[in-house]
């Protein structure tokens, strides 16, 4: 017998356009992409400066559809989220949003993310990995459909102090009374739009979640009503640099998810991550509840702090010292924040530094001066997060600008 | 003729060892009964213009140590990576296994978004125990019975390292090494085509099917090579295989060794439990007080040893290790490059490793017909055209294609392996492609079809068995050969092993014969240096 010819698509090789691609190319004016899970997500599209200036100045568009959605609906929902995630999601009302992390059984951090509630059985889970073996492995016996809506939902995110100003201009009734993580229907070029007050900013802004179809349209109207509100296009350095400031992790570069993990010692669990504050421990069984239950009662083995470091040169992978010679840890992130102007990072350190020992620490930067490297030694010290906290963020109903 | 050492075979192996030896200072000589050198790593001109990697066909295991040691490189060898490879069903549809990470995610939702994810889990998971096995690769397996410190430091190394993966991957290692392919890939995909693809590599070479356990570790032998991380590791050797061996035996030749063609060994020589030298099938005597096989050790200790020199439960070993030659070979030279029904325009995974495949079903009830002692009605191949990146093995716009087959078995059920047979065994496999590629056949200008009893005959492995025996876990570690003598010393004071017979098995690998060097060097009290740490 002879095999049929096919009529199956050929995968093609490379980066793949996004809902948004045809407007950020038309933007990107630098032609600088990068590889967001597959997806051609533009890093710097004409200045990393002004990008981010616009992000706390006027506001901002950034296209976040390669993000990882699942919907978790049916009788169940809530029983599945609630055993998935640390936090107590029987307490998340419906119209709102909540920041999560979920541990595997060893109370390992499996990945961060954000857990949207529109009802009593419908919730949507929105991360940086994918995730649908694991929350299939979670929902065992449980009453629930659990399903990939990726690449059904365009996303984007729209940041910055006169953010909600541009939305009402767009006629959006209402939406000044939208409280931070909170989620409303809208109409935005005859499009329905689903809008929360969230973000991985800091500051003002919303994120709005639409049909790959209607993207290009709702973009248009954004960009229309933005001309008079100092709307940019951004890429990823811009927000990297807002983010840092926000106090937000990254995983891949801030934490690795404990399923990505080839050493079993690369995983970290949310009190090495500073994240105690996330796990209700007084709710019933959840995933890694018994792991974590003995874990809370020992002080972590390292944790990631943040840090202030003088002088003004950023410590991008950076070890750093206990009294100049002792190596006890290692930046992540670094950043000469712009606005708070201070010298900012977060660092892995081994106990007991960063959490009973906080002086003497250093970290160890290389500059690069026509071509010659240069090694400094800059004292560091622990602070707390975030860096950057501005009253606009939370204010409802929020300010034009 | 005296020689300090004695190499019986030029295989990589052979080869390897002897490099190692002559870059000591020894007066090496290696014997081969071939005009050529090679073994199972060779590039022979059967019809004018095209050149065949006549039995292994990809540079996948051997270790970047030994090519750096040896200065291969240097001496001629080039290995050019290939992209992708790919499986057709009888329906028209094909899974692509995508070099590009992100494309292969694209590919894997288009058949499951639950195989996507489970692609990645399952990845991990392999590249979790490749991690632990790799580092043993180039080190002697400890000897569990002895209480020399060397073994039991050995030994503790191992458990250190087991330990260190967690109490979840311990257990799961265990698993891997023990159960099938089948159920392992049931884990973590769904659909039938993406786990045959995988589950090929589970059966390569071995007289088990996808469904026996013990085969899950194959996969894993055969992975090493591909997640090895270094660019340029896995892909074809430019000129075929051969040029892998041709490359070492200028390297062997730089070093001052000496290789003696065309004749084989008769018997190796020995005197009151010590080897003395080698007896060659033209008469010729030569004597080195060291003397190497890289023949497998069935021919080694039963064809050209005096059994009456060896203890009885060593010949036991010998007798009952497993060989079991499962697969079979055709090299053909193409007028052109075949087309494909089930490939899209353009397709760059035709680059790659093809198969034609419905499930992991077809590859056990292949298996069912070589127990029968029948070849497969539908086999198992391992397609791939290297012409397509390789400009040194066919005129230009001509094809080579090299398929390997499993199963075949070692003796024919009804009658034996002549031509009338081994012609219909061609056309079997010719008229599966065939059913995918409708001007394969059209295009065949030369072929030459190797069965189990052939690769035996010509190669000189046993029962055709391409590992030098089954890499299963009864015969791995100190268990391979023979307990007791698995550290490349034989029975024979002198005489040592260093064939793919040894730890840690078969493939185009280099390391049982640096490892066997390593040990002949340090029972001669020479400083060793082998250009690399293990």
């Amino acid at each position: 017998m002879q095999a049929t010819a096919t009529s199956a698509p050929l995968v093609h090789l490379g980066l793949e356009p996004g809902p948004f691609h045809e407007r950020l190319v038309a933007h990107n004016r630098q032609r600088a992409w990068m590889n967001w899970m597959g997806y051609a997500s533009p890093s710097v599209l004409d200045t990393v400066e002004f990008e981010y200036f616009a992000i706390r100045n006027q506001s901002t568009l950034f296209d976040i559809s390669p993000m990882c959605k699942y919907a978790i609906t049916g009788p169940d929902a809530e029983s599945v989220v609630n055993r998935l995630v640390t936090r107590d999601i029987r307490k998340l009302k419906p119209g709102r949003v909540a920041y999560c992390i979920w541990c595997d059984e060893d109370g390992q951090v499996v990945d961060d993310g954000t857990v949207f509630r529109y009802s009593a059985t419908e919730f949507r889970l929105c991360c940086q990995e994918p995730q649908l073996s694991w929350l299939e492995d979670i929902a065992w016996g449980f009453d629930v459909e659990i399903r990939d809506v990726t690449r059904e939902i365009a996303g984007l995110a729209l940041q910055g102090p006169t953010s909600c100003a541009l939305l009402k201009d767009l006629g959006l009734a209402g939406i000044e009374t939208l409280k931070p993580f909170g989620i409303a229907g809208y109409t935005i070029a005859g499009a329905e739009v689903s809008i929360s007050r969230t973000g991985f900013t800091g500051d003002l802004g919303y994120e709005l979640w639409m049909e790959p179809a209607d993207a290009l349209a709702v973009w248009d109207a954004l960009t229309a009503a933005g001309k008079l509100r100092g709307l940019r296009v951004i890429g990823y350095e811009a927000l990297e640099m807002a983010r840092i400031e926000a106090g937000f992790l990254l995983p891949k570069v801030d934490f690795l998810s404990a399923q990505t993990v080839l050493r079993a010692d690369r995983a970290s669990t949310p009190y090495e991550l500073g994240l105690d504050w996330l796990v209700a421990l007084d709710k019933p069984h959840f995933n890694g509840r018994r792991a974590l239950l003995e874990l809370s009662k020992k002080p972590p083995r390292r944790k990631l702090v943040a840090i202030e470091i003088e002088r003004d040169k950023p410590a991008h992978n950076a070890l750093v010292y206990h009294r100049k010679t002792r190596e006890v840890g290692m930046v992540t992130s670094a950043l000469w924040s712009p606005t708070c102007k201070r010298n900012i990072a977060y660092a892995w350190l081994d106990a007991p530094y960063g959490q009973t020992v906080a002086g003497d620490l250093w970290v160890e930067i290389y500059l690069q001066k026509e071509i010659r490297w240069q090694r400094r030694m800059a004292r560091c010290q622990p602070v707390d997060k975030p860096f950057f906290v501005h009253p606009r963020r939370s204010a409802t109903p929020p300010a034009d600008y | 003729m005296k020689y300090d050492a004695i190499i019986v075979g030029a295989g990589h192996n052979g080869l390897t060892a002897a490099c190692f030896m002559a870059r000591a200072g020894l007066k090496t000589v290696i014997v081969e009964k071939e005009d050529h050198v090679g073994g199972a790593a060779v590039s022979l001109s059967l019809t004018p213009g095209w050149t065949y990697s006549n039995c292994s066909y990809v540079c996948s295991l051997l270790r970047p140590e030994i090519i750096r040691a040896l200065e291969l490189p240097k001496h001629g060898l080039q290995v050019i990576p290939y992209e992708g490879g790919a499986v057709f069903d009888s329906k028209g549809d094909y899974f692509a296994y995508m070099s590009d990470h992100d494309a292969l995610r694209r590919e894997l939702i288009r058949h499951s978004p639950r195989d996507a994810d489970g692609y990645e889990r399952y990845s991990r998971a392999v590249m979790r125990q490749c991690k632990f096995i790799k580092p043993l690769l180039l080190r002697t397996a400890p000897d569990p019975a002895s209480m020399k410190p060397r073994d039991i430091c050995e030994l503790l190394y191992i458990l250190k390292r087991f330990h260190n993966l967690g109490p979840r991957e311990m257990a799961e290692t265990v698993r891997f090494w023990t159960m099938s392919i089948a159920e392992y890939l049931d884990q973590y995909f769904e659909t039938p085509m993406i786990k045959a693809y995988i589950a090929g590599s589970g059966i390569i070479g071995t007289g088990l099917g996808p469904y026996s356990p013990g085969t899950a570790y194959v996969l894993l032998h055969h992975y090493m090579g591909e997640v090895d991380g270094a660019i340029g590791a896995w892909g074809f050797a430019r000129g075929g295989m051969g040029s892998i061996t041709q490359a070492m035996a200028r390297s062997f030749e730089a070093s001052g060794g000496e290789i003696r063609m065309g004749s084989g060994l008769d018997h190796f020589t020995v005197r009151d439990g010590k080897v003395r030298g080698v007896v060659l099938e033209n008469g010729d005597e030569l004597t080195a007080e060291t003397v190497v096989s890289g023949m497998d050790v069935r021919r080694t200790f039963v064809d050209h040893t005096d059994e009456k020199e060896l203890p009885a439960d060593f010949v036991k070993g010998v007798k009952r290790y497993r060989f079991r030659g499962s697969s079979g070979k055709l090299n053909i030279a193409l007028d052109g490059m075949p087309t494909f029904t089930g490939a899209p325009k353009d397709a760059s995974f035709l680059r790659g490793d093809l198969h034609f495949l419905d499930d992991m079903e077809e590859i056990e009830r292949a298996y069912d017909d070589w127990k029968d002692g029948k070849w497969s009605a539908s086999p198992y191949v391992d397609f791939l055209i290297p012409t397509q990146i390789d400009p040194t093995m066919a005129p230009p716009g001509k094809h080579y294609a090299t398929i390997f087959v499993q199963y075949a078995p070692y003796e024919l059920a009804n009658g034996e392996w002549n031509d009338a047979n081994r012609e219909a065994f061609a056309e079997t496999v010719i008229s599966k492609i065939e059913r995918h590629s409708r001007d394969f056949r059209k295009l065949i200008v030369h072929k030459e079809i190797r069965s189990p009893k052939d690769i035996e005959d010509q190669v000189g492995l046993t029962e055709g068995n391409i590992f030098q025996g089954e890499l299963t876990f009864d015969q791995l570690l100190f268990n391979r050969p023979v307990p007791g003598y698995a550290q490349y010393r034989s029975p024979i004071k002198g005489l040592y092993m260093c064939g793919s017979s040894t730890h840690p098995g078969g493939g185009v690998m280099g390391a049982p014969g640096a490892n066997a060097a390593r040990e002949v060097l340090s029972d001669l009290g020479h400083k060793i240096d082998m250009g690399f740490s293990a």
